[in-house]
């Protein structure tokens, strides 16, 4: 890169005021893209999925990476959001009052899920590692199993005809509150005493920080925007059933999270666009798409063979990727570094401004 | 005015004694030096102090509060501070972070003017900035403020450590071995340095430590522990000549 390029950079970086200009020109998208259908329902479609999977890879982050353990319940607090919301909308709720009532909803799925945070980090606070691992992977199998055998709310066979009430500015805004929170979060006390934890958390715990408050705190907040994610998914996908939330889902967010970056909004954030989007570009018909202009002799046994089979390769290129991504980038693209328009600059300053004066000196 | 006061203080790890009937009256202001051989049970009386371990039996009062039984938080929180045996920084933080979260007892702001960056919470952001800055500058560190922890030194690291802890702004300091690894020069630095911070932070030390030099030269009381059992109490002096400490760090009976 030449010096002009790095110097508009970091000029650019340096600017306080894009972000926000930025999140309001996200939110003029957001209403116009569907007003007036600027890309196909498609794009939008996979455009929200990207915005929850966003608020899924930087809630988890705050327990997976900022505070070093290993989380597997993400998908069961989902699960609880989407559940608690999608039976608002659907028996609770007067039907008339529907859309001015849905962030209630949304909010109720993220609270009820926040209690169920509760709950899973009261092991924590003896368990690290692998056990408390073990112990997210139980309660997701328990939450799993509680709506299976409840009949009331569909059982295995879940809740169709959810109202398809999540839109792109709802996502949006969601997304801004997410990253927003867990930002505030990240710069206090308690964020930097869940950054001690990860580190070491008996010093920390010397150091006057109160680990379980924090973790408290850290468990809390991550499972209450997981909730979010699940009850913005449900009136999304306008079905959910158990094996939705499963395994596999939780396994997709970690997946987010690692290849984004630990302890960094913005890795997650990124983590999460890259993953969807390539999770949607390997769907055969893009794909066939894509390669349309080869020679049928080409193309059609490579359609035959394989792209009409991307359904079960993609389980082996996405992992696959991982484990490369794994390997030449342990910390995953933005691990332990962060954009620094989220970096409040009171935190820039006090890191930086030593190094100013002694240029001037 | 007794600032520390153990009393038939006893750890067991399992079947085996650590700390057998530890007491201890450390007065205000005071510098005091615990030696002895390897194994002797010195961290863990500061782990039974700090709370660490909860010791077996006995009692341990700070400022007439009782500490066993309290979580290290809530006696760090009381205002006494440690430094570790083996560093133990928050290596892949800040130098700046390191000294700020150690002022979490003092930030007095609740989790929700955190999360909405209301009320007291940016007002104590930026005094916590300010003081872990003062620090920094004290001890020379200033420039070293972006820096990932483990970068620095191992001078330096040492150094942090002890910032640290004055971060928390202890009445107390309980240094564990803070000479280890350095040459006759640091340790000399490092005297001075030690009797200077108990001045400026007015400080009530207590330190462990296998340095003689050290121990011998700032200590005003020294207090020799083997195998869990105070086995002599007293100034340097005496110390230096008491045949029981002779016996623990030589071996027994008379030479030739």
């Amino acid at each position: 890169m030449n010096s002009a390029l790095v110097e508009s950079r970091e000029w650019l970086l340096a600017q306080r005021w894009v972000l926000p200009v930025l999140i309001l020109i996200g939110f003029g998208l957001a209403f116009a893209i569907p007003e007036y259908g600027w890309l196909n329902k498609y794009v939008q479609l996979v455009m929200m999925y990207v915005g929850i999977n966003i608020i899924l890879a930087v809630s988890l982050n705050l327990v997976n990476g900022y505070m070093g353990e290993f989380s597997l319940a993400h998908a069961g607090f989902m699960a609880v959001g989407a559940y608690t919301s999608a039976l608002l909308t659907m028996k609770v709720l007067p039907v008339v009052a529907y859309p001015a009532l849905f962030p209630l909803a949304i909010l109720a799925g993220g609270l009820m899920a926040a209690l169920f945070g509760l709950i899973v980090a009261v092991p924590s606070f003896k368990t690290r590692g692998d056990y408390l691992a073990l112990i997210t992977l139980a309660f997701l199998m328990i939450v799993k199993s509680l709506i299976e055998n409840i009949d009331y709310i569909g059982g295995p066979r879940g809740i169709p005809g959810i109202r398809k009430l999540t839109t792109l500015p709802w996502v949006f805004f969601w997304v801004v509150v997410t990253v927003w929170v867990v930002r505030n979060f990240v710069y206090s006390k308690y964020g930097r005493g869940v950054l001690s934890i990860r580190e070491d958390e008996i010093a920390s715990d010397l150091m006057s920080v109160n680990t379980r408050r924090v973790k408290f705190l850290a468990f809390t907040v991550s499972s209450f925007f997981a909730g979010i994610a699940g009850g913005l998914f449900a009136h999304l996908l306008q079905f959910i059933s158990p094996r939705v939330f499963d395994i596999i889902k939780s396994t997709d967010i970690l997946i987010m999270v690692y290849l984004g970056g630990i302890a960094s909004i913005g890795g997650s954030i990124l983590g999460a666009t890259v993953y969807t989007a390539l999770l949607e570009l390997l769907r055969p018909s893009t794909v066939a798409g894509m390669l349309s202009w080869l020679p049928d002799v080409v193309f059609e046994p490579l359609n035959q063979h394989f792209i009409q089979h991307l359904g079960v390769w993609r389980m082996v290129i996405m992992p696959l990727a991982l484990v490369l991504v794994m390997i030449f980038w342990p910390r995953g693209i933005m691990g332990l570094r962060e954009f620094r328009w989220f970096i409040p600059k009171r935190d820039l300053e006090a890191h930086r401004r030593v190094l100013d004066d002694e240029k001037k000196t | 005015m007794t600032l520390l006061a153990a009393r038939n203080v006893k750890h067991y790890f399992g079947g085996l004694c650590a700390v057998a009937d530890f007491n201890l009256d450390l007065q205000s202001g005071e510098l005091m030096g615990v030696i002895g051989p390897n194994g002797a049970g010195k961290t863990t009386v500061f782990n039974l102090i700090t709370g660490v371990y909860r010791a077996s039996e006995g009692s341990i009062r700070f400022k007439g509060a009782e500490l066993v039984g309290k979580t290290p938080h809530q006696i760090t929180a009381l205002r006494v501070g440690r430094t570790f045996q083996n560093i133990r920084l928050f290596r892949d933080l800040s130098v700046l972070d390191n000294v700020r979260i150690a002022h979490y007892a003092q930030a007095d702001y609740s989790p929700l003017e955190a999360l909405l960056q209301i009320g007291r919470y940016r007002r104590e952001e930026r005094r916590i900035i300010e003081n872990s800055r003062r620090l920094l500058a004290i001890f020379h560190l200033e420039a070293y403020a972006g820096e990932t922890a483990k970068n620095l030194p191992y001078g330096l690291q040492r150094r942090l450590e002890i910032a640290r802890a004055l971060a928390i702004g202890p009445e107390l300091l309980l240094l564990d071995e803070p000479a280890a690894g350095m040459n006759p020069n640091e340790i000399d630095l490092l005297m001075e340095f030690i009797l200077w911070i108990r001045q400026e932070f007015k400080l009530t030390i207590l330190l462990i430590e296998h340095q003689m030099k050290l121990v011998m030269g700032i200590c005003e009381r020294i207090k020799v522990l083997d195998f869990g059992e105070t086995i002599a109490d007293g100034t340097p002096e005496q110390i230096q000549n008491h045949p029981k400490v002779l016996e623990a760090y030589l071996g027994e009976g008379p030479v030739g």
